[in-house]
Order: C-alpha cells, then sequence, then structure tokens
C-alpha cells in the first residue's frame, strides 16, 4: 500500500510535458510491394535521417533541439552496429555537440526513449528533446531474427525454447488461456483481433498491411497453427510483423513550444505516466495475466487522475493476437477471460466503444521493435490533433484522453503514458 | 537388414550430375536424419559420391551445402528436439549449423569406383547407356561382398534387362527421379520380374520417407514418363513435318510448339522440353525404346538437328543451352533454321504463326495462371468446350493433339506399361507439371 502511494506521488507530473511534430517511416517488410529481401534494403541510417529530419522539420529546425534519445533493440545483432546516440549529428548538423543517448528495454525501447526524454523535461536539463525509435530487423531470415529477439527473454531459458522462441512464449500463454476459457471461444477473439488491425492497416499508408487485399480476413485467421513448423497454438496471423522503420517525436516543455513558435494545438500533453519492470528469470505468475502491464497502466490512470472510461483511444502493444486479448483485460475493459468476447463483439474495433491501434497496431501498421513505443505516441499524436487522415476517428469531447501501453519481453518492461490535447 | 542399416553405406554413381546431386542430397539427408533423431553420430554413415569429374564434385558439395542449409532452415523446430540433449546448441543458428555440417559429414566425395565395393545401396545416375549400366553394375557386384541392392535412375532401359545382363539376382530395382529431385514430387518405381522383394519394399520406404508420390510402372522401355514422352514428341514432329509442306519448316517447329504449350496449356511447348532434356538424349531414349518395342520411334528431324551440332540441355548451373531454340534468361529468342544453318529471330515467325492460327477461345489462361485456378476443372472444361466449337487451323490443331495425347496415355495402359489411366495422368500432372492429365473427357 505504501509503495503504491509512494508512486503515485512520483509519478505525479511537476511541469507540463508535450509531444509534437510526429513522424512515422513506412513500416518496411513482407506485406509491401517495394519490399525485397533479396536486394539491399535501406539501413538504419535512411530510416533515422527520414524520421529525424522530418521531426526537427516539424519544430523549426535543429538549433530548436536541446538533446536527442534513441530507442533501439537489437541493431548491435542486426546491423551489427550499436552507438546509435551517435548518428544524430548525422541527422542534421546543427546536433553536433549535443547531448545524445541511446536507451535499449526489448520491445519497450521506444517507449523507453520516450520516458527518458520526458524526464530530460522535468529535470529541465532540455525544452525539446528529439526522441527517436528505430530498428532494421529484416537483414536477417525470420529463423535468425528469431534468436536476435530472443534477448529479450532470459538466455537460460533460450535452450528449451521453441525456435520462434517469442511466438512460442505466448502461444504458451494463448494455451493456457485455451485450457481455462476454450479453445474457439478465444480464437474467435483473435480472429477478430486480427480482422480489426487490417482493416485499420488499410487507411494508413504507412502500414506494412496497407495494401492487404484478403477479402475473408476472419476465416483467413481462423487457419489451423502448425505445431511441425511453427507454435502449438498460434499462427503466423496471430503475430506482429517483421518491420524495418523509425517513428520520431519532439517532447517539448511549454517554452520548449513557444521558443519554436508551435501552437498548444499542433500539440499533445502528458498527463500520465506509468513505468513498471518484472524480474525477467521468472515464469509469469499467471500466464493468463499480463500482470505487469496492468500495473503500468494503474500507474499511469492513476498519475493522470482519470478512469478507463476516459480513453477516447488506445494505442497497446499486440504482438500477438493474444497479448491484444489479455491487454484488454489487464487495462480493465474486460473481466478476466472475458477479454476474448470484448474483442469478437467488436468493441476494440474503430467504431467500437474504445477504438485500439487505430492504424492496424503491430499486426497490422508493423513492428520494427525499437521504433514500436514512439510510433504509439506518434499515432496517438496524429488522432488527438486530427492528423490522423483516413485512419481518423471522432475524439469525443467528454473523453478526451488517449493511453499508450508498450510492452518489453515477456510482459516485463512496461510504459504507459496518457496523452489529452493540449 | 533393417532401411536403417541398409542406410548405412551407401554409393551413388554419377553423382555431381543433375540428377546425382539430387540424389546424393535427399539420400544424404535421410541417412543423417536417421542417426540424428536417434540421437546417433551421423558419421557412422557413409555415402560414397562417386564421379568422374573432381571439379564436378566440388561443385557438387558447395551445391549441397546451399541445399542442406535452406532445408535446415525449413525444420528448425524439429532440429531443436532431434538436439536437445547438446547442450552446446543454443541459438537457432548454432543448430542449424550442426545440422548442415552433420549431414555433409555423411557425404564422401570420390572419384574412385571402388568406393562402392562397400556399399550396401548403390543408387546409379550415370549417363543413359544399357552397356556403362551393366559394366558397372556387375564390377561391383562381383567385387562388392554385401550383394548391394542397386536403385537405378534411368528413365527408358527395361531393369530385368540390365539384372539379368548383369547378374544381379534380382537386386536391382528402378528409381526414376524427376528432374529436379529435390523438387519433384514424382517417382516412378520399376520393380523388374523376379525382383528382390526386400528390395521393393525398401524403395517404397524411402520414396515414402522422402514424401514423394510414388508410381508403379510396369518394366517396359520408356517406362509411363517417356513413354508418353518420346511419343508425344514423335506426333508433334509428324504434324510439324505435315506443315512444313506449306510453309517454312520453322514456322511448323514454333507452330507445334504453340500448339503444345498455349493451346493445351502447358509449361512449355513439346520442341522447348525437348531442348530442356537435351535433343541428344531425347534421341538416345528413343533408340532405346525402338530397338525394344515392337515399334518404331525413329525421329528424322531431330537427327538432322544432331548433324548440325544442335544438342540443348542444359548447363551445370540449370540454365539453358542453345537448341532447337536459343534462350535467353528462359525465354525463346530465336528458332533454328536447318536450311541457312542460323539461328533467326523468334519474333518475325512467332507473328505468321499466330496469324495463321487464328484466335484463341476466349476463356484461354495461360498454365501459370490455370495451375493456380481454384476452380481449374470448370475452367477447362470451359476452354475445352471453346475450342471444340472453333474450326480455326490452331483450334483443329489443337484438338488433334489433345486426342493423340488421351491416346497415347490409353495406350500405355493397353500395353501393361501403367496399371492404370490415372497413373499416366499422375505423372503427365506431377512430373511434368501438365494442368492436367492427358487422358480426360474435355474433348
Amino acid at each position: 500500500m505504501i509503495i503504491c502511494k509512494k508512486l503515485r506521488t512520483m509519478n505525479k507530473l511537476r511541469k507540463r510535458v508535450f509531444l509534437t511534430a510526429g513522424y512515422n517511416t513506412v513500416s518496411m517488410g513482407t506485406g509491401r510491394k517495394e519490399f525485397n529481401p533479396k536486394k539491399q534494403m535501406p539501413g538504419l541510417e535512411h530510416y533515422m535521417k527520414e524520421a529525424g529530419q522530418a521531426s526537427i522539420a516539424a519544430v523549426g529546425g535543429a538549433q530548436n533541439i536541446d538533446e536527442c534519445v534513441v530507442g533501439n533493440f537489437m541493431s548491435a545483432r542486426f546491423n551489427k552496429q550499436a552507438h546509435l546516440g551517435a548518428f544524430m549529428p548525422m541527422i542534421d548538423e546543427g546536433l553536433r555537440y549535443k547531448p545524445a543517448v541511446s536507451v535499449e528495454g526489448a520491445c519497450a525501447s521506444g517507449g523507453l526513449a520516450l520516458l527518458t526524454g520526458i524526464r530530460s523535461i522535468l529535470a529541465e536539463t532540455a525544452d525539446m528533446a528529439l526522441v527517436i525509435g528505430v530498428e532494421v530487423q529484416n537483414t536477417v531470415k525470420a529463423i535468425y531474427g528469431a534468436d536476435v529477439l530472443a534477448g529479450a527473454g532470459w538466455y537460460p531459458k533460450r535452450k528449451n525454447g521453441h525456435a520462434y522462441f517469442f511466438p512460442g512464449q505466448f502461444s504458451n500463454r494463448a494455451g493456457a488461456y485455451f485450457e481455462k476459457y476454450g479453445r474457439d471461444y478465444a480464437r474467435k477473439g483473435f480472429a477478430r483481433w486480427f480482422r480489426n488491425a487490417i482493416e485499420n492497416a488499410r487507411l494508413c499508408p504507412t502500414a506494412q498491411e496497407y495494401e492487404n487485399k484478403v477479402e475473408d480476413l476472419e476465416k483467413l485467421a481462423f487457419t489451423e497453427p502448425m505445431p511441425a513448423v511453427f507454435t502449438d497454438y498460434l499462427n503466423v496471423f496471430d503475430c506482429s510483423k517483421v518491420s524495418d522503420g523509425a517513428s520520431s517525436i519532439v517532447v517539448a516543455s511549454e517554452e520548449g513550444l513557444k521558443k519554436a513558435g508551435i501552437p498548444l494545438s499542433e500539440a499533445v500533453e502528458i498527463t500520465g505516466w506509468g513505468q513498471a519492470e518484472e524480474d525477467i528469470t521468472q515464469e509469469p505468475d499467471d500466464p493468463t495475466r499480463l500482470s505487469t502491464m496492468a500495473e503500468s497502466v494503474k500507474q499511469a490512470l492513476s498519475s493522470a487522475n482519470i478512469t478507463i472510461n476516459d480513453l477516447a483511444t488506445i494505442e497497446l502493444h499486440d504482438c500477438f493476437t493474444v497479448a491484444g486479448i489479455l491487454a484488454m483485460e489487464a487495462i480493465g475493459f474486460a473481466k478476466q477471460g472475458e477479454g476474448a468476447r470484448f474483442v469478437a463483439e467488436g468493441h476494440t474495433a474503430r467504431d467500437g466503444k474504445i477504438p485500439v491501434n487505430t492504424t492496424g497496431g503491430l499486426i497490422g501498421w508493423g513492428h520494427p521493435t525499437g521504433a514500436t513505443g514512439v510510433h504509439m505516441a506518434v499515432t496517438i499524436w496524429e488522432q488527438l490533433t486530427g492528423k490522423a487522415g483516413k485512419a481518423q476517428i471522432a475524439i469525443p469531447a467528454d473523453r478526451p484522453y488517449g493511453l499508450t501501453v508498450n510492452m518489453g519481453g515477456d510482459d516485463k518492461s512496461l510504459v504507459a503514458l496518457v496523452y489529452r490535447k493540449a | 537388414m533393417t532401411y536403417n542399416n541398409k542406410l548405412t553405406n551407401v554409393a551413388v554413381l554419377g553423382a555431381a550430375g543433375k540428377m546425382g546431386s539430387g540424389i546424393v542430397l535427399l539420400t544424404a539427408i535421410e541417412m543423417a536424419n536417421l542417426r540424428i533423431a536417434g540421437g546417433k553420430d551421423p558419421g557412422e554413415a557413409s555415402l560414397h559420391a562417386i564421379d568422374i569429374s573432381p571439379a564436378a564434385l566440388s561443385g557438387l558439395m558447395k551445391y549441397l551445402r546451399t541445399q542442406v542449409l535452406k532445408s535446415a532452415e525449413k525444420m528448425t523446430v524439429q532440429l531443436r528436439k532431434w538436439y536437445a540433449a547438446n547442450p552446446n546448441l543454443i541459438e537457432n543458428e548454432e543448430v542449424i549449423n550442426q545440422y548442415v555440417n552433420d549431414v555433409l559429414s555423411v557425404v564422401k566425395p570420390t572419384t574412385r569406383m571402388e568406393a562402392a565395393y562397400e556399399a550396401h545401396v548403390v543408387f546409379e545416375a550415370v549417363s543413359e547407356n544399357p552397356d556403362l549400366k551393366v559394366k558397372l553394375f556387375s564390377n561391383i557386384y562381383q567385387n562388392n561382398p554385401n550383394k548391394p541392392w542397386f536403385l537405378t535412375n534411368t528413365s527408358s532401359i527395361p531393369i530385368g534387362e540390365i539384372n539379368e545382363k548383369a547378374g544381379l539376382n534380382g537386386n536391382i530395382i528402378g528409381l526414376h527421379f524427376y528432374n529436379p529431385p529435390a523438387v519433384q514430387k514424382l517417382m516412378e518405381i520399376i520393380p523388374p520380374k523376379d525382383v528382390n522383394p526386400e528390395l521393393t519394399d525398401f524403395a517404397n520406404q524411402l520414396a515414402k520417407n522422402l514424401k514423394k508420390i510414388i508410381v508403379l510402372s510396369n518394366d517396359v522401355a520408356g517406362f509411363i514418363g517417356n513413354g508418353f514422352f518420346m511419343r508425344d514428341i514423335l506426333f508433334a514432329v509428324l504434324e510439324t513435318q505435315k506443315l512444313a509442306e506449306k510453309m517454312p519448316l520453322t514456322e511448323a517447329i514454333c507452330t507445334l510448339d504453340k500448339i503444345s504449350r498455349d493451346y493445351l496449356i502447358r509449361p512449355m511447348g513439346i520442341f522447348q522440353l525437348s531442348d530442356y532434356v537435351g535433343v541428344d538424349v531425347c534421341l538416345f531414349i528413343m533408340s532405346v525404346m525402338d530397338k525394344r518395342l515392337n515399334e518404331t520411334l525413329q525421329c528424322q528431324l531431330f537427327e538432322q538437328f544432331m548433324e548440325q551440332g544442335i544438342k540443348g540441355g542444359q548447363f551445370a548451373d540449370g540454365s539453358q543451352k542453345d537448341g532447337i531454340f536459343r534462350y535467353e534468361k528462359g525465354r525463346i529468342t530465336d528458332v533454328y533454321d536447318l536450311g541457312s544453318k542460323k539461328y533467326i529471330d523468334i519474333e518475325a515467325v512467332a507473328e505468321k504463326v499466330d496469324t495463321f492460327l487464328g484466335t484463341m477461345p476466349a476463356s484461354w489462361q495461360p498454365w501459370k495462371n490455370a495451375i493456380k485456378n481454384r476452380s481449374r476443372e470448370g475452367m477447362l472444361q470451359q476452354y475445352f468446350n471453346e475450342l471444340k466449337q472453333m474450326e480455326t487451323p490452331g483450334a483443329e490443331l489443337a484438338k488433334a493433339y489433345a486426342r493423340k495425347a488421351n491416346e497415347i496415355g490409353q495406350q500405355l495402359v493397353a500395353d501393361g506399361v501403367a496399371h492404370k489411366t490415372e497413373d499416366v495422368n499422375t505423372v503427365m500432372m506431377t512430373g511434368f507439371f501438365h494442368a492436367y492429365g492427358p487422358v480426360n473427357d474435355y474433348l
């Protein structure tokens, strides 16, 4: 109890923090016409440049940026390249000799990069921080990429893990959910989740599944899992994409926005945050629950002093359909075991009770791992400031908040942020 | 001796050729899998890859490494289970590399034929020469104390004849892989009269483990595949020669190639397929059949090409050599003119051919689309119905060709080569990738 109270005090924002100038590159990988793994594809530099330069231009130039944070998970293995902070002056000469840092927390790297930028604003060491998330994963075949991504788990468990390590982890969670609540029941939820993801991606030109033309998406989602070549309980449609891409956004103080001449209407305000870490060496207490996620969301909502009833939209970490279902339970929209029904009934669709992942999420838009947390923030910024184009949803005046939930590993590193139009 | 034990010491003759290298690949994987799955060292097994060319053998080893790697990447879920007891193999990459090394450790490349003297099973994929095969087999059989089993990849020579001439006491069976063996699903198994029944069981077990579609052929020269293909060529040549009385030969050749490819919705025209196999190989197979069957199988036209050095066939890398046609990246660019002894550009010829043949049925689809069509049966029925109603020279030639193909298929059953017409259709659809079987009711 004492801990909770303490957290709540510590999560209180002592200064107003804003986000503006968001940008997403294309999420590149299978599904995109221009993707050809046999040819030399654009690398880290290309994506960081494209995203970073767009955000810098939108805030009036690099002279307005005080520091940079890069979120990246595994460039050291995917691209044999570490030390990404030092790429910031390559993006813009105006960033030469300014502070830059790279942060890593598996697939939550992007969310952690955002929080690092937010902390700089709160600490008043910067008025504007450029946050870039980037990952280029298609440098290796998926079977080797699985080795790299397994680094988000505890290495001693790799030996007995699945060839596709993380799909294997979440397949086990799906299996536990099947056993408790029924396989067909759960798979109906998975199928609807997949359909929503693709339908939303079709509205967003940067989405990896933008050009997906499949007619009966739910039927496709019901393809039987193939344990001999993949996992026991999940098929490939239950999985997020293997993606290359970058997202960037600028975290700013009120002074920062003023200095750059950016009106509040172009910004969203961070009104709450939550961050939680769980022991990577331990198995989950209950495989049918994402308890670290639940904790981080609880922190964020309480720090923003709102409830889930105040939310207009959510961007959440659906690395697998089952994670999407469990997330709806962890956030509190459905009781345990009822997430699949909540989703199957269409409540998370773009016209449902709570539109989730309005540009496709990790399954439809794509999952350039280290960029994903930043991509979520950019999407919420677009939705709350009316910049989401064809993917735009209506933001009700009586529930003006957005929520992002970014997860690293199997419910181990969590970042939850609450946003409101400034 | 059990299946596993038999696959402890194996020889492949002609190992570095196109067919041989595929047989080495599939057999080495099978031999290694049997051991790895049983927790044993695959190095205990030996596959002697025998070929006369050291350079080709080194090419074989490169080919094997690439192919085994590809195969390993697709079966990593299984490999992790097989290697679960090895604490040093943790990541997929480590498991995959170990597997590649394990499979390659089975293969012992050599130019020395004597390596086959210790084998229990001998696969053969040397050139289609009956005397050479008989010589090799009898030599090995006399010098090998294991009384080895022979699995020949001959596509035309009667197995019983080799058995008798080489004195193998029924220890031989026809195991006809299609090209390329690693990809093609079809396998024709040809047990000769008096075959060792254990060998038949072994061949069936192997084909099953390699996930092949098995068609049992009777031991008649040419078997089902070439029995059909050679007669199909001879019909096309006959029609070509008829047409050549009123048009240049090059045009007649292109006409029949187009009829057999486009009008009959096949992956290749009959003369392109002859180039693919090799004009020389086709002639050789025909002569094997001609000598043994009560039927004349000779092809003057192909002999004329051979006289001018036009052979076709493929380079070691699988690309097409010049033959009746000349190719660029698999596409036909020129056709050979026997009169001027030169290749001439295909475009002008093709235009004349198209004008001569007339319009195609409206519902026509190229082979590439037809095989992907989910309601292929209905599509084909509609196409042939339309074709039936038409009287253009193209439609007439196509109908005659399709009816002849049907007849050849039925004759193979009547002659006792195939057990049933379904087998002929299976061979043509899986071994030759036809979109439909030749024995059908479309017309």
